[in-house]
């Protein structure tokens, strides 16, 4: 009888401590978004969208540069990487399928994805501004595009593999040519996924600081020339929280907030997307 | 077999573009490569790879530099959250996978993808303004009261409570990171076979006894990649420590020290290194930090590929 | 989806070519602590005249790296570029703003302006000789003040910085064995202490760790009500960090232009001057006439209109014979 007793209490002991943990992981989360919300909310404004930086010392002021020059970065970005993962995503799950080369590259992108965002950063600036000699938009874009190809790569190759053989081989038998059936049979049936993992990489990218820094860097200026620096929220978060001044804390707070909820709607749109698509899973 | 269907030729056009934008994964890993060690020849011809990767200097005056303070705050702060990170995130999978009743399930879940969402500058400033301050107040000197009075453990808690240090950079990375491991457990931990698991029941185990004895070892190696895989994510996370770790060149040996990881270096000097020699070491830097993650994570690649295959 | 591809595809590509250069700029890029005056300066000058000026703060380093590789309009740095240099590389110099090093501590009953220290007692502070608070040397600078026998903790930058580059070249010129061990530049190999990042990472150590010694740009100590200390300069006397006594160092500074004033404003011979004083540098193209134009008037517009400013974000202007001196230089160079 002791022995069941000590095991039930041990059982019982081991349990509580992973609730626990699961409960803390929920605190931390509460924690953190309540302290953005917090902080965010008392410095949100229609300033802040509408207007560029004042300098310290001024009232008022935005960071509307901010907000737009994000925006593009990550526009063209999305127009750069996506192309490139869908296709390569494509040739793996349809041209090579099965084949070594498809396994291989599929390992490679898997690390890719997790490969530390400022080591693209360093690259990019050896290879974009370095040569160029000015900071600029574009290899902001391209940096971010870098760390999107994997992810929209893999996630394509996972959803195109889930649309079943058959399908393909009924079109096939109406003679149709394999782009064709790419084009208009498999993506039609793996649309939902493949537009999942878009909006989870834009998600990734658009909180991306690292990439940025030596890069697309900063500009107090609006601009939308992406041949010129041009201010994200990121870098202006960065620089504003590292920054001696209230007014700059409280802006970085607000930009924070707004960032955090542009990327928690994307992530949550994907995963509705996939539960839509998918079925509970 | 598909590569059959290869007649037609706008195909064999849409095969070609589509095997070139696959292999720009390729491209890029090999660029970045290159293109690092090109840029840290100087730097590599100057100091070699030993001397560079073992010597505590890093001056700009004298133009002398190594890795290894850098590298010493990378291992200790990656090495700090996965030992703060593993039980907790291990907990949650066990708790998502076992004990939770079905209707929370889901919220767990999306809740630990959401803190995984959170972009690390977030992280970084959350940090910074209410973390650091909570940690220098209040944690900081508990710890040096309780653990600080220990004989030897003691050595990790001296000095002055700043919140601006490595113990701090560590729980911000820990609280990052835990996500990544909890899920990659999760998935470890679903595939164990429901009929392995019912079969410890019926012989009257109880649910602890099941984790332990059935559901962990089966999960062993997925768990490993999980770990190993979270340790390459925390080896190369930039702005959530950059914040908190006060960019400090130095080994030391307590804690609540400041200290600079590679990431951390590269934010801070990247624009004001001033002559060649100097942003040649810091392109160095970059390029050790590149080959260090991209080993670390094909190690957890292989580890959860093996995992996957078992089941 | 693909006509919306394209369409933002065309938008991309016009903002990028069309789009550019609608109203006039100026490109800057340098130093980070004039950072926050060049962009009020900017502000105001482009609510008047349109013209924009976008200055970048990524480091003294990178605005000499940048304006000698011809990519901005302006480089900005805080350490002077000697002369020599100007001339191999073809560029211009003058100097545009003042800024101060301040000495900050956190010695619980000291006030600010109740330390007195001197060159020699900071750099063997810095040296991590003198360790304790009632170390004799610094007691016979006190006598009347009742330190603690407590350990100094110092605390210094961990970047690279121009604050660090005026603040070492004085502790260079303070003692033989600073210069020797340590030397002087925009990041040295510290010999003791903590590091914190930006002037605003040291403000706040020292704000939080008691016993604790660390420089700061003035700005900083101002805005975040440090307790400074007084310094002994050349002269002898025991000076108060304050506009007055920048600006004193800077009258009394022989600012040269046929240097390219460069000067190190350490140790100003004025009766009254702060010891440790820093202009801030404009680097320009010698043969960028027409940009360089451009540049000198903001400068000039800032130079008439912007002191105010300067001095509400706590930056010390120049003094008036000191500006007449760089229009000259301007003049001299035919760019103004």
């Amino acid at each position: 009888m002791d022995i069941v007793r000590k095991r039930k209490i041990e059982s019982f002991v081991a349990l509580t401590l992973s609730t626990l943990a699961a409960m803390s992981g929920l605190f931390w989360l509460v924690f953190i978004l309540g302290d953005v919300l917090i902080h965010g909310i008392g410095a949100l404004n229609l300033g802040l969208f509408l207007e560029d930086p004042a300098p310290p010392g001024i009232e008022g002021g935005g960071l509307r540069n901010a907000f737009v020059g994000q925006l593009l970065i990550t526009l063209c970005a999305t127009i750069i990487g996506v192309p490139l993962g869908v296709l390569g995503g494509t040739f793996l799950a349809e041209y090579a399928r099965g084949r070594k080369i498809a396994r291989i590259i599929s390992i490679l992108s898997d690390i890719m994805v997790s490969v530390p965002s400022i080591v693209v950063g360093t690259f990019i600036y050896a290879v974009l501004v370095k040569p160029l000699g000015h900071f600029n938009g574009w290899a902001g874009a391209v940096a971010l595009a870098i760390i999107m190809v994997p992810v929209v790569l893999r996630t394509t190759e996972d959803m195109l593999t889930l649309v079943p053989w058959t399908l393909r081989e009924a079109a096939f038998a109406l003679g149709a040519p394999y782009y064709k059936v790419i084009i208009q049979v498999v993506y039609r049936g793996a649309a939902a996924g493949i537009l999942t993992g878009i909006l989870l990489s834009i998600a990734r990218v658009a909180g991306e600081t690292a990439p940025l820094l030596f890069t697309s860097f900063n500009n107090s200026f609006f601009s939308v020339n992406m041949n010129e620096p041009i201010s994200s929220l990121t870098v202006t978060i960065f620089q504003y929280a590292m920054g001696p001044y209230d007014s700059w804390h409280a802006q970085a707070w607000a930009a924070s907030l707004i960032i955090t909820i542009f990327i928690l709607m994307l992530t949550i749109a994907g995963r509705l997307i996939i539960r839509w698509r998918y079925g509970k899973r | 077999m598909p590569l059959l269907f290869k007649k037609n030729p706008v195909d064999i056009f849409f095969s070609v573009i589509t095997a070139l934008a696959a292999l720009s994964v390729v491209v890029f890993i090999a660029g970045i490569l290159y293109i690092l060690i090109r840029e840290s020849s100087l730097s590599i011809e100057r100091f070699g790879v030993f001397n560079f990767i073992f010597s505590t200097d890093w001056d700009p005056v004298r133009e002398s530099f190594g890795a290894a303070t850098n590298l010493f705050g990378t291992a200790v702060t990656t090495f700090l959250s996965l030992l703060f990170a593993i039980p907790v995130a291990v907990g949650i999978a066990i708790f998502v996978t076992e004990i939770a009743p079905n209707f929370l399930k889901g919220p767990i879940g999306v809740a630990i993808e959401l803190l995984a969402a959170i972009p690390s500058i977030i992280y970084g400033m959350w940090g910074l303004f209410t973390l650091a301050p909570i940690m220098s107040e209040y944690i900081e000197p508990a710890l040096q009261a309780s653990l600080g009075k220990v004989p030897v453990l003691g050595i990790l808690f001296e000095g002055t409570p700043m919140g601006i240090d490595l113990l701090t950079a560590s729980v911000i990375l820990s609280i990052m990171i835990i996500p990544f491991t909890a899920s990659i457990s999760r998935d470890a931990f679903n595939l164990t076979p429901a009929v392995v698991k019912e079969s410890a029941y019926a012989l009257g185990a109880t649910r602890w006894e099941v984790v332990k004895n059935v559901v962990i070892p089966y999960s062993r190696l997925g768990i490993f990649g999980g770990v190993v895989l979270s340790l390459g994510r925390a080896l190369g996370e930039t702005m959530a420590v950059a914040f908190v770790l006060g960019n400090n060149h130095q080994i030391t040996s307590s804690l609540l020290d400041a200290a600079a990881t590679i990431t951390v270096t590269l934010a801070n000097e990247f624009t004001e290194a001033d002559t060649d020699l100097y942003l040649s070491s810091l392109f160095y830097l970059a390029l050790i930090l590149f080959v260090l993650s991209f080993i670390t994570l094909a190690i957890a690649k292989i580890f959860l590929l093996r995992a996957e295959r078992r089941s | 989806m693909k006509t919306v591809l394209r369409l933002f595809l065309i938008l991309t590509i016009a903002l990028s070519f069309t789009a550019v250069q609608a109203a006039e700029t100026i490109n800057g890029a340098g130093a980070t602590f004039p950072y926050p005056v060049y962009s009020a300066w900017a502000y105001q000058y482009q609510k008047t005249t349109g013209v924009r000026l976008n200055y970048q703060s990524i480091g003294s380093g990178g605005g000499v790296r940048q304006i000698t590789n011809r990519t901005v309009d302006f480089g900005a740095s805080d350490a002077p570029v000697p002369p020599e240099k100007l001339t191999r590389k073809d560029l211009l110099q003058f100097p545009a703003v003042i800024g101060g090093v301040v000495l900050v501590v956190n010695i619980p009953g000291v006030k600010s302006g109740q330390l007195k220290l001197d060159s020699e007692s900071v750099c063997r502070i810095f040296l991590g000789e003198i360790t304790e608070w009632n170390d004799s040397r610094i007691k016979s600078l006190n006598p009347s003040l009742k330190l603690p026998g407590r350990k100094i903790t110092v605390v210094h930058r961990s970047d690279g910085s121009g604050t660090t580059a005026i603040f070492t070249t004085y502790l260079s010129k303070a003692c033989a064995d600073w210069k020797e061990k340590v030397g002087a530049g925009k990041a040295v190999k510290w010999p003791v202490g903590i590091g914190g990042k930006g002037n605003e990472g040291v403000a706040n150590y020292v704000r939080r760790v008691k016993y604790s010694i660390g420089y700061v740009e003035f700005a900083y100590a101002k805005q975040n009500k440090l307790t400074y200390t007084l310094l002994k300069n050349p002269s002898g006397n025991f000076v108060k960090p304050s506009f007055e006594t920048f600006q004193a160092a800077a009258a009394s500074a022989d600012f040269d232009p046929q240097k390219h004033f460069y000067l190190w404003l350490i140790n100003a011979p004025g009766k009254n001057a702060w010891p440790i004083s820093g202009a801030t540098f404009i680097l320009l193209a010698r043969e960028k006439k027409k940009s360089n134009i451009k540049t000198v008037r903001f400068f000039d517009w800032a130079f008439k209109n912007g002191d105010e400013t300067a001095k509400r974000l706590v930056y010390v202007p120049l003094p008036d014979d000191l500006k007449n001196k760089v229009r000259a230089y301007w003049k001299q160079n035919g760019i103004y």
